[in-house]
């Protein structure tokens, strides 16, 4: 490949970072210390001068660092059994699991303490059988909150990522190991884990960074006891208006995910090495023995019922009257009801901003479907130009800096957002461009990281064997790397289509009013008092699960139809 | 003469393209989320002015004041409404505003002008207050708490939920009313009170609301809400209720009042428009709107209030009072100072 198409191919996911990450965060971080006295480090020394905020950054890491190991712990298992073996529902679960993605975390935090709180169905359950007067489990504002709740955000990166990287292992090599006399074990351990490195580096990274910037679960779940970097950014920024601290802060986060991201450059490429994949299911068997098979069969419902259990609880409420929960005297009937359901059509109150719910689902696929395609087109190059073998300097530096979108400061790079791109030459203000183009800034690292362990593992010497043969570059692209990637590309399209129908925070700054999305008008409901209120947000997160859902499963089916053979 | 006569052309094509520009001139007003109002009442001012009016949300009301703050003197709006008396001393030294002496201030009460350089007018207020689930009372046989003070008695131990003032506004409300009651003196022992009557603090008035408030599920029957919650209660129940289930806590004292301003931005070109949108923010049509869309109540005492509030709203006769000056240079310490209290 010459210098040239190198440079061209760098051209268009550069000039999209320069214009809508790079710039907007260098205004804000330049505007905030340019308000406080002393410059650049003045902050910067202050912040790692103080005990407290040194405790916090302590905390952010390690906390990020268990979130990740049990995400691991459940995730791997999973991908497993999801890409060696048969069963039903396969598809379900992988759909299943990456609902939570893109609920609220309010909604979340209300799923749980509804299943856990002092008043859940598992503490009142366990009170009425042993007779106690206190709720025995203590779940809400702890650390397991926390943890728990991080585990459910994101083990469908783990099953994704890692899972469909598995499918496409051949299984012969193990089986090969297997019949030179290694054990299970040694198999797995010796053959199959070296190739499955890469993917699992790549999903256990952007866990980390995603619970290393947590914010939403830390202040529901976690309660004002726990504070991330990200929590104190927000505080510093919106209640103390301290932005030089606040820009302190964002840029050790920054440093942090800079610091880590390298690392990973570093291990990935020593880890990838080409293989030749196959064709999904290929290896996929039944399970035999009976043991093998209780034992998969108690995992896989063990690890459903985690998603089911906060999930099914949600939706029964969204169809159930609420005020009936708590027994009160009079003339409320019990039951169940579809009356939140219907009031999410009505506009009694001819607010301006009302949104019917068939309007709030069409925009949140608009924009979804539009992150996707940009995504997309942003991140495939990208991903091909990191996937070469042959290096240059130019590919080494930007591949950390592809990643730096997802950790940085949401609250920051939102006021940059908005500080930025409202003069010329970018006035995008109340355009509904930005939003999309916000959602595809944190998409792009899923979408790239999906890419980048297939294409690596693509074996130079089929393009060159095409190449001989006399196929042009195109022809080589479209017979060979395309059928190749097409999955993971699926797969990157179903982590940028979930991400932006869940994001909140930046979408909160910069969606036109008169045309919310569905996270805009759940928080907006759950923050005023009242049954129908309340309802009204339990039904719309409902809608949302099931738009989400839909919208998976018609990806995945997408999958088998075009590229599932080859 | 024929120069005269084609100058005279001129200058009426020239009035008559100005004047008869049917062309509606664009009015930007920027404003935090929670902001709702009627499709009739917008359409009525931009009927009246020949204008269109497009908001702008741009988060909540600390996000929002962020960042009408940093592009002071270059606007992206014309008018900023949602500001409010915790948020004001940053708007004004900021330097967002310019100053317009509303015709329609005359009718305002005087406690509502925060702002003697009328920059910043007054449009709304509610008060952040003690709520508490009456069926819980009921149910135990205990009276309900009258006032802050209650809540040190060991009956009430236990019973007491509260959003931590870094992360919430009603936290940092109820915070400022324990130091307008007990002074800058006092309201750290009365903490003390409070967490040895084992308060709880949770980050957000959603999840003080529906997670931990006995009426929705939770085990404590006294939050930090707002005195509107209760008849919001009743205006968004399931079924038609008879009296609303929760109560406020109206004392003197007890209660913070937020006062929400609007103000025209600095460097704006629609000067005259922005004027008629702040006279219309404080008339009768606009302040009558606003309790049921943002459960705010009106300024302007000649706005009537909706059945609703009238029978079911507690409106304390003194709150408690810290100015905006104080808060603006004491937050952060207050703050701090409250959680080596409350949360070490």
């Amino acid at each position: 490949m010459s210098r040239r198409t190198r440079v061209l191919i760098w051209v268009l996911p550069l000039s999209f970072l320069a214009a809508f990450y790079i710039y907007p965060l260098a205004s804000i971080l330049g505007l905030s210390f340019g308000r406080g006295e002393g410059g650049l480090l003045a902050p910067i020394s202050k912040v790692l001068g103080d005990a407290g905020l040194r405790g916090v950054l302590w905390f952010t890491f390690w906390q990020a660092l268990l979130s990740t190991l049990l995400t691991l712990a459940l995730g791997l298992p999973g991908a497993w059994l999801l890409a060696r073996f048969e069963f039903r529902g396969k598809a379900l679960l992988r759909a299943l699991s990456g609902i939570p993605f893109v609920l609220p975390t309010l909604v979340v935090a209300a799923a749980f303490t509804a299943l856990l709180g002092p008043r859940g169905w598992v503490n009142l359950g366990l009170m009425q059988a042993l007779g106690l007067e206190t709720a025995p489990i203590q779940f809400v504002h702890t650390l397991w909150a926390i943890l728990v709740a991080h585990v459910f955000y994101n083990t469908t990166i783990v099953l994704r990522m890692v899972g469909d990287f598995w499918a496409r292992l051949d299984a012969r090599t193990e089986q090969a190991a297997c019949t030179l006399g290694a054990s299970a074990w040694q198999s797995f351990r010796r053959v199959t884990l070296p190739l499955l490195m890469p993917a699992i580096a790549a999903a256990a990274l952007l866990v980390f960074i995603f619970d290393f910037t947590s914010f939403g679960v830390i202040l529901v779940l976690g309660g004002p006891r726990f504070a991330t970097l990200e929590v104190e950014i927000y505080t510093q920024t919106i209640g103390l208006f301290n932005l030089p601290t606040a820009a302190a802060l964002a840029l050790l986060q920054l440093a942090s995910t800079l610091g880590l991201t390298l690392v990973y450059t570093r291990l990935a490429r020593r880890i990838s090495r080409p293989l030749t994949l196959q064709n999904a299911g290929r290896g996929a068997r039944r399970l035999t023995s009976r043991r093998a098979r209780w034992a998969a069969g108690a995992f896989l419902a063990g690890l459903a019922l985690f998603f089911v259990l906060p999930l099914g609880g949600l939706a029964a409420r969204s169809v159930s009257r609420l005020d009936a929960e708590r027994r009160q005297r009079g003339s409320v009937e019990t039951g169940l009801t579809l009356d939140y359901y219907r009031a999410l059509g009505e506009n009694e109150r001819r607010d301006i901003f009302f949104a019917p719910p068939g309007q709030a689902i069409a925009t949140s696929l608009g924009y979804a479907g539009a992150t996707v395609g940009l995504a997309l087109l942003i991140g495939l190059p990208a991903a091909w130009a990191l996937a070469k073998r042959e290096q240059d300097f130019l590919t080494r530096a930007l591949d950390p800096i592809l990643m730096l979108p997802l950790g940085t400061s949401a609250v920051t790079l939102g006021l940059g957002f908005l500080v930025a791109l409202d003069h010329p030459p970018l006035d995008l203000r109340a355009s509904p461009v930005l939003v999309p183009l916000a959602h595809t800034l944190v998409a792009l690292p899923f979408v790239v990281r999906s890419l980048t362990p297939a294409l690596r593992s693509i074996r130079p010497r089929l393009r060159e064997a095409a190449a001989m043969l006399g196929a042009t570059p195109r022809q080589v692209l479209r017979h060979v790397d395309a059928p190749l990637v097409g999955r993971a590309a699926l797969v990157a399209a179903t982590f940028a289509f979930t991400i932006s129908l869940g994001e909140f925070g930046a979408t909160a700054l910069i969606a036109r009013p008169e045309y919310p999305t569905i996270p805009l008008m759940i928080y907006r409901l759950i923050g005023q008092p009242g049954a129908l209120n309340y309802g009204q947000a339990l039904a719309l997160s409902t809608i949302l699960m099931g738009v989400t859902a839909v919208g998976m499963l018609a990806i995945e089916r997408l999958r088998f139809a075009e590229v599932g053979e080859f | 003469m024929m120069m005269k006569t084609l100058f005279l052309g001129l200058s009426i094509m020239l009035a008559l393209t100005a004047c008869g520009a049917d062309e509606p001139r664009t009015l930007t007003v920027m404003t935090h989320d929670s902001f709702a109002v009627s499709e009739e009442v917008v359409a009525a001012f931009e009927a009246e002015h020949n204008a269109q009016v497009q908001f702008l949300k741009v988060g909540d009301a600390g996000a929002a004041t962020n960042r009408a703050v940093l592009a002071a003197g270059n606007p992206l709006a014309d008018v900023f409404y949602g500001v409010d008396n915790t948020f004001l001393s940053r708007a004004l030294e900021g330097e967002i505003f310019e100053a317009y002496e509303s015709p329609l201030l005359a009718v305002i009460p005087d406690a509502f002008e925060l702002d003697a350089a009328h920059r910043a007018l007054p449009v709304d207020y509610g008060d952040v207050c003690l709520n508490y689930d009456k069926a819980y009372f009921e149910d135990k046989g205990l009276t309900p708490p009258k006032d802050l003070d209650d809540l040190l008695a060991p009956d009430y131990a236990g019973l007491l939920a509260v959003e931590n003032p870094a992360t919430s506004s009603p936290g940092l409300a109820f915070l400022l009313t324990t130091i307008g009651r007990y002074g800058e003196t006092g309201y750290l022992d009365y903490w003390q009170g409070l967490v040895d009557n084992d308060v709880l603090v949770v980050n957000d008035w959603e999840t003080a609301y529906y997670e931990v408030f006995s009426r929705w599920g939770g085990d404590r029957p006294i939050i930090v809400s707002y005195g509107s919650s209760p008849p919001v209660e009743m205006i968004f129940a399931e079924e038609p209720m008879e009296a609303p289930p929760t109560a406020a806590v109206v004392s003197d004292g007890s209660c913070f009042r937020q006062i929400e301003f609007v103000g025209i931005l600095a460097g704006t070109e629609q000067r005259k428009l922005a004027e008629a949108w702040v006279d219309f923010m404080l008339s009768p049509t606009f302040q009558e709107d606003m309790p049921l869309q943002m459960f705010v109540f009106p300024v302007n005492p000649e706005a009537k209030l909706q059945a609703e509030f009238v029978d079911y709203l507690a409106v304390p006769d003194e709150t408690a009072f810290v100015s905006p000056a104080a808060i603006a240079e004491k937050r952060e310490e207050w703050i701090q100072a409250w959680t080596e209290v409350v949360l070490r």
